[in-house]
């Protein structure tokens, strides 16, 4: 049944945003993690989603049970975290010679993380889980109102 | 004389059907509205619906073959590949996604009520072939 499906692709997308949401909190803890060179910073890094079919989504290994089941699964598209992405910005270096970590010229790295970018990130990502969770509210009501069939 | 089910409940079982299926579409662009280069995708139901219901629409199908009356023709149920149309953007996106968040939000809502009618449609009729049976 497709209202079953809902369930699936809605939490997979709510799962993703949820990730995203981390990623936006472990950037904005970092903004100010300095290190003494340029290679131990830490960078912002942002997930890669890319859409999946539901069942796949949901760790359901089945196609034949889902053909069976007559529904066609291109049809219903789940959201994964295909992978990380680190910022490629440029680091921010400055000179802070009392710095226990500054190097032999003066200078620590901060990280590429804009924090104005990352609340917009968390804005957009927290909409979009709401989106979801509205999604399967309805759902959910819908699917109540079709077991009272007949009653 | 038997009683026809689908005489009975007319066009809409198979409208509370489609509706379900729809939801669940519209549910994936809403769930990727924030994937690149996801197309949105949705379906002309009315065509489907004249298509479930055998009047007229194209006729292509996969349906099995029945060569005796008694047999149960097996028409497909699901949404097949070439009846899902794309979405056409009002505006571009530069990571090629199409979902536009309001539109889906209101085409779900849209969805949901008009599976609301079919659903009370369909159990008027149930609560009619009731009421026959029970001859009151």
């Amino acid at each position: 049944m497709s209202l079953m499906s809902i369930f699936d692709i809605s939490g997979s997308a709510m799962s993703a945003q949820t990730i995203r949401l981390n990623t936006t909190a472990s950037n904005m803890a970092n903004a100010n993690s300095a290190a003494g060179n340029a290679d131990d910073v830490y960078r912002a890094r942002y997930p890669v989603f890319s859409s999946v079919q539901a069942a796949v989504a949901a760790n359901n290994s089945d196609p034949f049970a889902m053909s069976m089941d007559g529904m066609m699964p291109a049809s219903e598209q789940g959201v994964k975290v295909m992978g990380m992405m680190e910022s490629e910005a440029p680091l921010q270096p400055r000179y802070e010679p009392e710095h226990p970590l500054a190097d032999e010229d003066g200078y620590v790295f901060y990280p590429n993380v804009n924090v104005v970018e990352e609340m917009t990130n968390m804005i957009s990502s927290s909409r979009s889980f709401q989106a979801n969770v509205d999604v399967m509210d309805a759902a959910k009501t819908m699917m109540q109102r079709v077991l009272s069939l007949g009653q | 004389m038997a009683i026809s089910f689908s005489n009975a409940l007319g066009v809409h079982e198979q409208a509370l059907l489609l509706r379900d299926q729809r939801s669940s579409i519209i549910a994936s662009n809403i769930a990727n509205s924030d994937t690149p280069g996801y197309k949105a995708r949705d379906f002309d139901f009315a065509a489907v619906l004249q298509q479930r219901m055998g009047m007229g629409g194209d006729s292509n199908t996969l349906e099995l073959a029945t060569s005796s009356e008694r047999h149960i023709g097996a028409a497909e149920q699901g949404i097949s590949d070439d009846m899902l149309l794309y979405r056409t953007p009002l505006q571009p996106s530069l990571d090629g996604n199409t979902v536009d968040e309001q539109l889906e939000n209101a085409a779900f809502a849209r969805n949901a009520l008009e599976h609301q009618a079919s659903f009370q449609f369909l159990n008027g009729k149930f609560t009619g072939l009731i009421k026959a049976l029970r001859g009151e």
